[in-house]
């Protein structure tokens, strides 16, 4: 073994051990893992990151962070990562299936954070759509934490049905805390939903920001995004701090696979969060 | 004997060529060069030289690869064939590592250990010593290098051996990469057959490229005759290119055209087979393969060679993000010429034309650019633009593509 630790350690090419130590199930066919290092733990993930999770035998999927907590053993080494997960091909639906006490191979952190710095001092919009809150809550927690650092902040949540939406114990928590605006809407609404029916889209007007200073984080289908941050910019917002987080495939997190090129991006590098000033006209091209 | 060496370098003939290899072997390397197997040139661990392709030239056009005989009994007259030094230095299929599931469901990973193996290239071509250098960046230049290519790579020893007989289909004199050799050799050669004999120019680029030189058998001092005639060999096949670029910045050129007609009519004619991703020394991209045995409790992670013309390349929940043959050509070519710059910090073609040799339909990638340049002027079908697209582009498939007639008027590629 010739191999430096040092130029390996989980972060380029070989997973490290983790273990599942808690499962909940989100929606009938999501679930939030919260994984534990079974040795040495990762390099800490700022809020947008992803990780490449190994799924034995079946493969890696790139999944974002949802969220992390402070382990069993204390300290960082011990920090559990939490992992929002639908099934949907092989590898997710393995990752899916996992049970406490099962092992995982993790790798990462990788790619671009959604970088709330930059935001501070101005209104806040988060915008997510079905699966796309999960990269966003170390965001909406971040904003929980240290309110004073921002104007007023909006979360709007967009679903196809009521029970589509995630971490609703939570969001009902949200719903609560001073001064954070949040608001849900579904497409399909079903017994008992008395809240907004339609896009997230139109979720915006109720929101209450001054657009130049504004900054807005943006995570769902390809679809909502684009029509979410062309509302955005009509409404005055700048480009540049608008903020999407975009899928492609992806095979290593590392820039040598090459299969998350969106033009001249490689979204594990340059991405998954980018400005809407890149990522507009690149997702303006059909079969870019 | 030192008498050949000189500013100009040192003066070796086909004996000293033979104790080259005998000596980089006598080193415990594994020396790979050219030599004839199956109807072509290919690359090959060659136990000495002579199995070097001596007397054996290449006809390249378009889709088409014939090997021919050569009076002159030159080794290296023979340009790019379907192998380059990626075959070697970023294999197509390797084990990157193995994990292992204990009975309580934990797993160990094991990282696959860096290739120890030291390889020494003999007969790397100016463009193909560019590609090595463009790899070099894509793999092991930005923030996580791969470490089964830097294995293999770091300890390599490259004999370039400059282009005196470029092919048809050659263009590296448009893309700058040679037919002289560039940065990154340990020793460089240059072939020279003339009323004077067989012999190489030989200069060092590293020191253990000077030490090895030091120990081969030298010619007879000749007065600067040898590095005189390789000098014009080498600026005479300059001017002999087969193809070339059109003479414009080619990034900013490609990132005006996703719109292009010009696409469409490509399209007609790529079979999206990815040949030409499979014989480009640059083309990087792979796939990632898990294995498990029979037991179920071991398995292991390989990286196999995949192409951006492959439609599960683009793969995402909802289908493909380039389902047409359009946009996979299109992602293909941009890359190489254009977002390449964006990625890497230079361009990912070296103008070796291997990717017009290999198409089977003989789509052939200057051309290609040519009419892109030619449709981003306005549509220059009539010609006088100086970019050669009605010449280049009018002779093969016609004007359709290259002029206003657009997709509608796409030609065929033949009977």
């Amino acid at each position: 073994m010739t191999a430096p630790a040092a130029a390996v350690r989980g972060s380029a090419a070989v997973p490290l051990p983790y273990r599942v130590v808690r499962r909940d199930e989100e929606t009938a066919d999501t679930v939030t893992l919260a994984l534990e290092p079974a040795g040495e733990g990762l390099e800490p993930f700022r809020p947008g990151q992803f990780a490449m999770v190994y799924a034995f035998g079946r493969g890696e999927v790139p999944v974002s962070v949802s969220g992390v907590e402070r382990g069993g053993s204390g300290g960082r080494r011990g920090e559990r990562l939490l992992h929002t997960v639908r099934a949907v091909g092989a590898v997710s639906a393995g990752l899916h299936g996992l049970r406490p006490g099962d092992g995982v191979g993790v790798r990462g952190p990788y790619g671009t954070g959604w970088e709330p710095a930059a935001a501070e001092g101005g209104d806040v919009l988060v915008v997510a759509g079905g699966l796309g809150l999960a990269p966003l809550r170390p965001l909406v927690r971040e904003l929980l934490a240290r309110p004073e650092r921002y104007g007023r902040r909006s979360v709007l949540l967009g679903a196809r049905t009521p029970a589509d939406l995630l971490y609703r114990e939570q969001v009902r928590a949200w719903s609560a805390a001073e001064g954070l605006l949040v608001g849900a809407a579904v497409d399909r609404p079903g017994p008992g939903w008395d809240g907004d029916v339609g896009t997230v889209v139109a979720l915006l007007g109720r929101a209450r920001f001054h657009p130049p200073d504004t900054a807005a984080f943006v995570c769902g289908p390809e679809v909502m995004m684009r029509a979410t941050a062309r509302e955005l910019v009509h409404r005055g917002v700048p480009a540049h701090r608008i903020r999407v987080s975009l899928e492609r495939t992806m095979h290593c997190g590392t820039g040598h696979c090459g299969h998350c090129q969106l033009g001249p991006v490689l979204l594990c590098r340059d991405g998954p969060v980018l400005g809407w000033d890149r990522a507009g006209p690149l997702l303006g091209v059909r079969e870019l | 004997m030192a008498a050949t060496d000189g500013a100009d370098g040192a003066v070796i003939g086909t004996g000293g060529l033979a104790a080259l290899v005998r000596l980089l072997r006598e080193r415990g390397r594994t020396v790979v060069g050219p030599t004839v197997r199956d109807g072509a040139v290919v690359l090959a661990e060659l136990e000495s030289a002579d199995e070097l392709p001596y007397g054996w030239g290449v006809e390249l056009e378009a889709g088409r690869y014939r090997l021919r005989r050569r009076a002159d009994g030159a080794a290296f007259a023979h340009s790019a064939g379907p192998q380059s030094w990626k075959t070697f230095l970023y294999p197509q299929r390797v084990r990157r590592w193995s994990a292992d599931r204990g009975p309580d469901g934990a797993l160990a990973v094991a990282a696959e250990p860096e290739p120890a193996v030291s390889y020494a290239f003999l007969g790397v071509r100016p463009c193909d010593l560019r590609a090595i250098a463009v790899q070099d960046r894509v793999l092991t230049g930005g923030r996580y290098a791969d470490p089964d290519y830097r294995g293999r790579r770091a300890g390599a020893f490259l004999v370039a051996v400059e282009c005196t007989e470029p092919g048809a289909t050659c263009f590296c004199a448009s893309m700058g990469s040679g037919p002289g050799a560039g940065p990154g050799y340990d020793l460089a050669l240059t072939e020279v057959v003339d009323a004077d004999g067989h012999r190489f120019l030989a200069r060092p680029g590293t020191d253990e490229g000077a030490e090895i030189l030091a120990a081969l058998p030298r010619l007879p001092a000749d007065g600067g005759a040898t590095a005189q005639a390789a000098r014009t060999a080498v600026a005479g096949a300059a001017d002999r290119m087969g193809r070339s670029m059109p003479p414009v910045d080619l990034r900013a050129l490609l990132r005006g055209t996703l719109e292009a007609d010009r696409w469409d009519d490509v399209a007609a004619r790529c079979l999206t087979c990815g040949n030409c991703t499979m014989v480009c020394p640059t083309c990087f991209c792979t796939a990632p393969e898990d294995v498990t045995d029979l037991t179920g409790d071991h398995a292991e992670r390989w990286r196999v060679w995949d192409s951006c013309f492959d439609l599960e390349f683009s793969h995402l929940a909802g289908g493909p993000v380039r389902s047409s043959g359009r946009s996979r050509y299109r992602q293909w070519l941009t890359h190489k010429l254009g977002t390449w710059h964006d990625q890497f910090g230079s361009s990912g073609c070296v103008g070796c034309g291997r990717c017009i040799v290999w198409c089977p339909v003989g789509i052939d990638i200057t051309e290609e650019v040519h009419a892109l340049h030619a449709e981003a002027r306005g549509g220059c079908g009539a010609g006088g633009c100086g970019c050669g697209a009605a010449e280049d582009g009018a002779a093969e498939v016609g004007a359709g593509g290259v002029g206003a007639g657009g997709p509608g008027a796409a030609p065929g590629t033949g009977p």
